[in-house]
This record gives C-alpha cells, sequence and structure tokens, in this order.
C-alpha cells in the first residue's frame, strides 16, 4: 500500500469573492500506511477541510494529493467517487445515519451503486454488526440507538466496503470518555487488520492514546511543525 | 449487466423506503396527483365513450336527411317531394319521418315525439323512453297528458317503455300513431317533418346530394357523417368546458407538485450529501430520486385512471354525467361500452407522469453535483 503524498495543498473558500478566505494555507504532508495518524488542532484550523481533500470529498485550490503514482486531487468527479468508495471509509462527526433506515440499511448503504449479490451483502454487513456488538440491533431504525451504537454502526457503514483507509473527523466530539476510550479501542483492532487510519481531534483522549502513532498539529491551515512531516 | 440490475433495485429498494419515510408528504401527493389523473381521465374516457356510443346508435340511422328550408328555417316538407326528387341512383329507400319537440312544464322537459315506421300503434298509444317513465313515475297501461299548442288535452296509454340499451338517445322519446302526431301537432295530411334516403354506396352521398340540391333547390340534405361530424364538436366542446372548470385544479396541482418536486427540504439535501460523500456518484442519486419521481407518478397514473375507468364504466360518471351527457332534465341511465383510446391514454400519461417526473430531477441535479463535503461541517 503506498502513502499518500501532500504537496503544497491549498484551499480558499469563496475565491475571487470579498469573504474569500483561505482554510489551508500551503500544507506538505505524508500519511503513512498501516498507521494512525492524527489531525490535532482548535476549531477553524482546517483540520476537517484538510480531511475532506484527502478523503476525495473536495478538491485543492491549488497543490497536488497523490497515493504512490495517482493523482488524488484534480479528477473528474466521477472517478474521485469511484475512489473514495474503494478507497476510504468515513466515519463522521455527527454520525449521518439516515434516518427511518434500520441500522442494516445504513450499514448497506454504501455498496449499493455497486450492484452486490444481495444475500452476500446482507452477509457482510450482519457480520460487521456482530463483530461490533449490534446483531441484535439489525433491524432497529437508527435514531433509536445510543450514541456509543450510532457511532459503532457508523464505523460498520465505513467499512462495509472494505476499505484501506478509514477517515474519522472528531470521532469522539459527541461521546464520553468511556465510549471515546472503547472507540480508541476499535480503532486499534482496525489498525491491526492493517487499515491506515486518519482523524481529525482536539480531544485528549484520541490524540494522547497510544494507539496513535502521529500527531500532526494545525493552526490557520498550516502544520505548525512542518519538519515533523 | 446482472450487477447493474441490481443496482437499480438497490436504488429502488432505496427509493421506496424513502419513499415510506415521509407517508404523511408523500401520500398526500400521491391523493391529489391520482385525483387529478383520475378527474381528466374521468372526462376523456366518459366523451372518447359517448363519441363511440353516438357513432354505434348512429350507424343504423339513414344515410341522407332532406329537410325544406322557409326563409333560412326548417319547415314542414310536402310528401310530394318524394316523386319530385324523381329516381335518383343510388337511392335504395326513401320516406317521410315525423318528429318533433314537445316542452312538458310538469316536468320541465322537452320530449321528443315520434311517429315510428317498423310499430303499427293505436291512436291514444304511446311508447315511451324509459327516462320519461322515470321522471313522470308512469309505467305500462299508464296514462300520459298532454296539452297540445291548439289547446286541447290528449291523453296516450303507455304501451310500452323503450329498452334501456338505446337509451343514449331513447331517454327522451315518445313514440305515436302518425294520426294522433298530425293532430297533436296540427300538422296536415302530406307534410312530414323531413324526407329521409337510404343510399347503399357511401362514395354516392355526395353525388345523391348534389342531385338533391338541384332538383328540389329549397330543400338541404344532411348526410349522416355531418351529424357524426356535429356529436364530435358538441362533445369535444362540451370536453372543453370541463377542462377549462377544471383548469384552477389542475393549476393547484401544478404548484403543489413543483413546490414539492423542486423544493428540497434540508434534510433531503442531508441526505443527498451524506449519499455522495459514503461513495454515491451524482447519477446515482439522480438515478434514485428519477425513481422516485416515477413511482409516485405512475403510481397516481394507474390509480387515478382505473379509479376513471370504474366511475366511467361502472359507476355512470356520476361525477360529470350533468355537463356531458347534456340532458337537462331527463338523464339517460346506461351503461357505456368500455373504450380506451391508445392516443388519448398516451396523451393524459404523457402530460401527467413526465412533467412531473422531469421537475424532481431538476432541483435534484442541482442539488447532487455539490461537492459532498457538505455533510463535514
Amino acid at each position: 500500500m503506498e502513502p499518500i503524498q501532500l504537496h503544497q495543498v491549498k484551499k480558499a473558500f469563496n475565491q475571487g469573492r470579498p469573504n474569500e478566505f483561505w482554510a489551508i494555507r500551503g500544507v506538505d504532508l505524508t500519511i503513512q500506511p498501516h498507521r494512525a495518524t492524527v489531525l490535532k488542532g482548535p476549531s477553524g484550523s482546517g483540520k476537517t477541510t484538510l480531511l475532506s481533500m484527502i478523503g476525495c470529498l473536495s478538491r485543492p485550490t491549488s497543490g497536488r494529493i497523490t497515493r504512490g503514482e495517482q493523482l488524488l486531487s484534480g479528477l473528474p468527479e466521477r472517478f474521485m467517487t469511484e475512489i473514495r468508495r474503494r478507497t476510504f471509509g468515513f466515519i463522521f462527526q455527527q454520525f449521518n445515519l439516515i434516518k427511518g433506515l434500520s441500522v442494516l440499511e445504513n450499514v448497506m448503504l454504501p455498496a449499493y451503486p455497486l450492484g452486490p449479490d444481495h444475500a452476500q451483502l446482507s452477509r457482510s454487513a450482519l457480520e460487521l454488526l456482530h463483530q461490533f456488538g449490534l446483531g441484535t440491533k439489525a433491524e432497529s431504525r437508527v435514531e433509536w440507538l445510543s450514541g456509543g451504537e450510532a457511532q459503532r454502526t457508523a464505523i460498520c457503514r465505513a467499512l462495509i466496503n472494505d476499505p484501506e483507509i478509514l477517515i474519522a473527523d472528531e470521532p469522539t466530539a459527541n461521546l464520553d470518555s468511556r465510549l471515546s476510550r472503547e472507540f480508541m479501542a476499535i480503532v486499534d483492532g482496525l489498525k491491526q487488520t492493517g487499515k491506515t487510519i486518519l482523524l481529525t481531534s482536539h480531544d485528549p483522549v484520541v490524540f494522547d492514546s497510544p494507539v496513535v502513532d502521529r500527531v500532526v498539529e494545525m493552526s490557520d491551515g498550516q502544520i505548525m511543525d512542518p519538519s515533523c512531516c | 449487466m446482472k450487477a447493474f440490475i441490481r443496482k437499480q433495485r438497490y436504488l429502488i429498494d432505496f427509493t421506496l423506503s424513502s419513499l415510506l419515510r415521509r407517508p404523511g408528504k408523500n401520500l398526500g401527493l400521491l391523493v391529489v396527483y391520482s385525483l387529478i389523473v383520475f378527474l381528466l381521465a374521468s372526462v376523456m374516457l366518459f366523451t372518447h365513450a359517448l363519441r363511440s356510443e353516438a357513432r354505434l346508435v348512429l350507424a343504423d340511422s339513414p344515410e341522407i336527411i332532406l329537410q325544406r328550408m322557409v326563409a333560412g328555417r326548417h319547415d314542414l316538407i310536402p310528401g310530394s317531394y318524394l316523386e319530385k326528387m324523381g329516381r335518383i341512383r343510388g337511392v335504395i329507400g326513401k320516406h317521410g319521418r315525423l318528429w318533433g319537440y314537445f316542452y312538458d312544464p310538469a316536468v320541465q322537459a322537452n320530449y321528443t315525439l315520434m311517429v315510428p315506421r317498423d310499430r303499427q300503434l293505436a291512436e291514444d298509444e304511446a311508447v315511451i323512453g324509459a327516462a320519461i317513465a322515470r321522471t313522470r313515475g308512469v309505467s305500462r297501461g299508464d296514462f300520459l297528458t298532454f296539452r297540445s299548442t291548439d289547446g286541447n288535452a290528449y291523453s296516450f296509454r303507455v304501451s310500452a317503455i323503450l329498452a334501456s340499451d338505446s337509451e343514449l338517445v331513447s331517454a327522451d322519446l315518445i313514440l305515436v300513431s302518425e294520426q294522433r302526431f298530425r293532430t297533436f301537432f296540427g300538422i296536415p295530411e302530406g307534410y312530414y317533418t323531413d324526407l329521409v334516403l337510404n343510399v347503399r354506396n357511401p362514395k354516392e352521398l355526395r353525388k345523391v346530394a348534389e342531385k338533391l340540391t338541384l332538383r328540389l333547390p329549397d330543400t338541404r340534405p344532411i348526410l349522416r357523417d355531418e351529424i357524426l361530424r356535429t356529436y364530435d364538436a358538441i362533445f369535444n366542446w362540451r370536453q372543453g368546458i370541463v377542462f377549462v372548470l377544471l383548469t384552477g385544479t389542475i393549476l393547484a396541482f401544478v404548484i403543489f407538485a413543483w413546490d414539492k418536486a423542486s423544493g428540497l427540504s434540508a434534510e433531503e439535501r442531508r441526505e443527498i450529501g451524506i449519499l455522495k460523500a459514503i461513495g454515491w456518484e451524482t447519477s446515482d442519486v439522480i438515478r434514485m430520486k428519477f425513481w422516485e419521481g416515477a413511482i409516485i407518478s405512475l403510481s397516481a397514473f394507474l390509480l387515478g385512471y382505473l379509479t376513471a375507468y370504474g366511475h366511467v364504466f361502472y359507476a355512470n360518471a356520476g361525477l360529470f354525467e350533468p355537463v356531458l351527457k347534456g340532458w337537462s332534465v331527463l338523464y339517460p341511465e346506461f351503461r357505456l361500452t368500455p373504450f380506451i383510446d391508445g392516443l388519448q391514454l398516451a396523451t393524459l400519461f404523457f402530460f401527467t407522469v413526465f412533467p412531473y417526473t422531469v421537475a424532481t430531477i431538476v432541483p435534484i441535479w442541482r442539488a447532487a453535483i455539490t461537492d459532498p463535503d457538505t455533510v463535514m461541517r
């Protein structure tokens, strides 16, 4: 598996308008595979923006993001989606589960565009749910879940397409410290299976965790200690 | 190919569960949508069936009717015109007809009085249409009394009631004897309301009509095709009137549907963002929403059309009967022959299903092309 490399990545919002804002101001970074990396920093430091560009959710205004020989930034939408679907699994701060659907349906959703065999897909989804202690909740609606259960559902959803890289944005922001520690234990388990983990957080439970291999500190859209990267 | 079909099934599956997640909103839309299709389809099916019915009924009517004109008005025609017109090639039969209208103040309805050729009636005898029997509350053996224009009252003994399968044209019909007809309306012997001619070859109709105009310049030949055209025009006009009345309802629906279809709620936008973030392509989202629009509009179309079919052919189109059939007091009671016109069906489909489906796609496309990172914020 190749590392992800960022070269002078910049991102502006409302470019050319009076309210133009540069959220990322020239970041060079290498993310090593099979490691857990945390982007740490206060709100507005650019962690989420950087994470979304690495995860092919948005494109940089300038600079390049590559994975080995493959250019991730600047690809047409269709290819970006394809890479996003197969390479990355996302766990969002608000979990972003779709209300009204069951836990099982939510977990299966990312696989729908690939058109896999239904029996096989539900089997994989149920296996994941059992693995994360949600086997009995498969048919429950997601709005009935506790915070920890919702997050584990989000993790199962992120893993359904078996991605190489797992991206989590402020994963413990809505969890108490016990659940936060549980989450880090899950991250540890995933790392053991060879996944690359990329997190953003300003929670000490996350960045002080022994599971984390590297902490990249950010401020005002830049990396505070570029020599570390 | 298998994966493609499975993908479509997943999308439809997701769409159905999306629809069920907002049952109130979608059910409301389905009901209103079906109602519009029902109203439009009812009018279309009903007028079309009436036109077909009229064609069937007129199939047995004479090919040419000859009326005498005086000062541009229809007048009585002398029986001597039958000889005066002479022998015209192609005409296989000709005779005079006696018929007229009578206004019955008791029920404020117009009757059509006619002398039948296929049955002999006694002077005081009458055969009446089913609608008259219903309205006047009479049955076989009862008497009907009318006051004629000369002030005298004439009683008719009802000897039979016309079969209801021909009620579209016989609802207001009274068949009386020739003698009583002449006395009642004061029509002298040897005069008729009009003359009718039977022509075997339809291609000769125009030529026969032309000869009649030349030989009897004070007459006007009316061809059966012209009557059919008039019927068509009348039913089209009535259909038009109903459509105009429905315009308000349709417009209200269009606004409602456009609002529902074009305005995405914050929740729907959020969902689109999530789907894109977890790996759905813009085209997947659009396809999913296309299925949503298609499922709603197709269900509404089927539901509305089938209800309209039942309404027209099994419930006698109770809602539109007064406007579309046209009898003011004596409504015919008869069951229309089910008849569906493919072109009409396609037109209704195109104007109901197509616009809605398109209306759902445009805003979705706008929402779906935005960057998926909005869900991260």
